[in-house]
């Protein structure tokens, strides 16, 4: 005998009920259709337009001499050198920057979360760099790096290094640049995660007699965990797709191009509409990619915790 | 009534996206209506002269100036995006010479007809008419034409025995006349669009062009890999390698050859006639010893070759009228007063950018202004364009990522390499 399946026997148990929450479910379709549509609109429709036209040469100012290309694009943009330069590059950024924000921001936030007096003072203060658009404070940054109007020689008593002339140099100060504005989100991000540890463990650990130090080590990273993968996950999946920062402080110049800005120069610059679209999707099938890898990683580890 | 709410609806849909977007309905102002022009930023002058032809215009139009960004590179890709974007506010634009090509084939501007291109077009010095037509048709209105000169020290020349001024001078004798007199030959080999204007110069002085067919677009030939090419290569090798070389070669651009050829080493330069009321301004400011302005000599672009003459580069700013424009006609007549000789004329005067027109050279006050305007006349109808192509951004960029660094051009190897690249980038068959 065919199995049915146990939702189905008890919706026909009770019919006048179900028949209420197919009501609402079809009205909960209908009251959310039309931000779906615009959802779709606004994000499906430029990505399947991105990939459309990445398979194409073509150029926005040259409408005539646009050919069917395949999947030539992506065949040139992989065995580009400038491509693994670019991802080179952003990928140290990613590393550096979310690396140095995870400890900084995991100190912001115990801050954050232990501070008795002028609570809000703290919060607020190290929320501020966020609070700036990247651009201006990557205009900061650069003024501040700059030989003629910076502070930062002059403080540190470098003379006169030119810190956009090299490319080690550049890359440090837009990592500097990123760290600062970006810090303030990854603390936040943790501070949810610190309020979440209940504050039993953290006293059974004292009774145990374990100290600050391994109270932290052993009960608050642990406990946090959740929060710990999901802050860098945010963390990486936007660094990787850094812009702004790189635009304002050196263009690219001395090797410090990132994928979006390649993808930037080659769209938008070059009008190079196909080449450019074939750099965007690869740029979002790594995010995609990454972030899909991270999350199946996070599953397996969160499995073994929700079933105990 | 429903129409209304829809209308404010949209409005206030549009405003989030651009908040100018909603602005429009000007054509019911008393006075006919309002022509944008997006100009590139200069010393006021183009304000001013739009003052004076809207005036002129006795209220039928009146012109407002828009900035565009101060780098030229930018002020295409503004162009290009709002254009592309089929935007109704751009009545007239300011256009950088290389880019007209790519802006028409786009069809971005909007043509001159017969009747409306020959009083615009009339008595302009032949380069500058080449380069605002595409395809047979007059797309831009020739505004201001430029060129570079040889800028030299007269006291450093006369040390070296070189007579530049009285005959023509090659490369070769420069580069010698300086190394003998431990000066520089200050150019501009900077990793940017300035580099181009030096190989296109190069180039063109030793009779060969940068691309062939270049009405071809992503299908012309890049010529470069020919005797021009290797020979063009072979003086910015000689130049690079030599003690005549500014240390700061590979990253120089016009502003640093300036500060170059004014300095202690300073010995010969090309350069953009700027440099001329550069220097009066800065003596006048007390930041340049007069003796320097002084001694500053002017002549004819240096040759390559013995017994041919040069080509010097050539620049200026043409004016067109957007295809998306809802007053064509208009922006026509405004063009016209725009580019007059009497505005062309009051525009060289207060900007000091070098006029379209040949007539303008005439000029008493002009030629009171500019002392080598007879020289700068005839350089611009002898120059050698930039390669006229729709595909000028990624042609310039290839050529100077392949010329780029100058101590490394190899005239065997560089100038195949450079060709090479243009018909990989025009073929999307690498990055840029």
């Amino acid at each position: 005998m065919k199995r049915e399946h146990p939702a189905a026997l008890s919706v026909g148990a009770r019919s006048a009920p179900e028949s209420k929450g197919a009501r609402e479910r079809r009205l909960g379709w209908a009251l959310t259709a039309p931000a779906f549509a615009v959802m779709l609109g606004v994000t499906a429709w430029p990505m399947l337009r991105a990939v459309w036209l990445s398979l194409h040469s073509w150029r926005l100012t040259d409408p005539a001499g646009r050919e069917w290309s395949g999947l030539r694009n992506y065949q040139v943009v992989l065995s580009d050198p400038l491509w693994w330069d670019d991802v080179a590059t952003t990928t140290l950024l990613t590393l550096v920057t979310v690396a140095v924000e995870l400890v900084l921001g995991m100190a912001f936030a115990i801050v954050m979360h232990r501070a008795v007096i002028g609570r809000r003072l703290v919060r607020t203060a190290v929320l501020v760099p966020y609070g700036l658009v990247t651009v201006v404070a990557g205009f900061a940054w650069r003024y501040a790096f700059a030989l003629d109007t910076g502070f930062v020689n002059g403080w540190l008593g470098l003379g006169e290094l030119s810190w956009f002339g090299a490319r080690g140099t550049a890359l440090a100060a837009i990592a500097l640049a990123e760290i600062w504005k970006t810090t303030p989100f990854m603390s936040l991000l943790l501070l949810a995660g610190l309020a979440q540890v209940p504050e039993e463990l953290h006293e059974a650990a004292r009774l145990d007699g374990a100290g600050a130090v391994r109270s932290f080590l052993s009960v608050t990273l642990p406990a946090m965990r959740t929060s710990l993968l999901v802050a860098v996950l945010f963390r990486a999946l936007d660094a990787y797709r850094i812009f702004d920062t790189v635009f304002v402080m050196t263009a690219g110049a001395q090797r410090t191009e990132t994928v979006s800005f390649l993808a930037y120069r080659q769209m938008i610059g070059r009008t190079a509409l196909g080449l450019g679209s074939a750099v965007s999707v690869l740029l979002f099938l790594t995010v995609m990619l990454f972030a899909a890898a991270f999350v199946k990683v996070l599953r397996l580890e969160l499995a073994p915790a929700g079933g105990a | 009534m429903s129409g209304r709410v829809r209308r404010s609806g949209t409005c206030a849909a549009a405003l989030a996206l651009a908040v100018l977007a909603c602005s429009g309905g000007d054509a019911r102002r008393p006075g006919g209506p309002t022509l944008r022009w997006y100009a590139n930023p200069d010393n006021g002058g183009q304000a001013r002269l739009a003052a004076r032809c809207t005036a002129e215009a006795g209220g039928r139009w009146r012109l407002e100036v828009l900035p565009l960004p101060s780098d030229a590179s930018q002020q295409r890709e503004q162009l290009v995006r709002r254009l592309a974007a089929r935007d109704v506010s751009i009545d007239l634009m300011s256009l950088d010479l290389p880019f007209v090509p790519e802006l028409a084939e786009a069809g971005f501007l909007r043509p001159f007809t017969e009747s409306e291109g020959a009083p615009l077009a009339e008595g302009v010095l032949r380069g500058a008419l080449a380069s605002a037509t595409w395809r047979g048709r007059l797309v831009a209105a020739p505004f201001t034409a430029s060129t570079q000169l040889l800028w030299f020290r007269r006291s450093v020349a006369a040390k070296a025995g070189l007579p530049v001024g009285e005959r023509p001078v090659t490369w070769r004798e420069l580069i010698a006349a300086a190394e003998r007199t431990s000066s520089t030959v200050a150019v501009q080999a900077n990793r940017y669009e300035g580099y181009m204007v030096w190989v296109t110069a190069l180039v063109a002085s030793a009779g060969g062009r940068i691309l062939e067919n270049a009405e071809a677009g992503k299908h012309a030939h890049a010529a470069l890999d020919g005797e021009a090419g290797r020979r063009a290569a072979a003086v910015i090798r000689s130049l690079a390698r030599s003690a005549a070389a500014d240390p700061a070669l590979s990253t120089a651009d016009e502003e640093a050859a300036r500060a170059t050829f004014q300095g202690a080493r300073g010995g010969f330069m090309v350069n953009w006639p700027y440099v001329h009321g550069a220097a009066q301004a800065a003596v006048a400011a007390g930041s340049l010893d007069r003796a320097v302005l002084d001694d500053l000599g002017w002549a004819r672009y240096p040759r390559v070759d013995d017994d041919r003459a040069s080509r010097p580069p050539l620049g200026g700013i043409d004016l067109a009228v957007g295809a998306f424009s809802r007053h064509g006609a208009l922006a026509v007549e405004a063009v016209r007063c725009l580019t007059s000789r009497e505005s062309q004329r009051a525009y060289m005067l207060d900007a000091r950018n070098p006029a379209a027109r040949a007539a303008v050279y005439d000029d008493v006050e002009v030629r009171r202004v500019f002392p080598m305007a007879d020289l700068l006349r005839r350089s611009i109808d002898e120059a050698g364009a930039r390669p006229q192509t729709p595909y000028y951004t990624d042609v310039s960029a290839a050529v100077v990522r392949a010329f780029h660094p100058p101590r490394e051009v190899d005239p065997e190897r560089t100038p195949a390499a450079a060709a090479r690249l243009v018909a990989d980038v025009l073929l999307d068959r690498v990055l840029l």
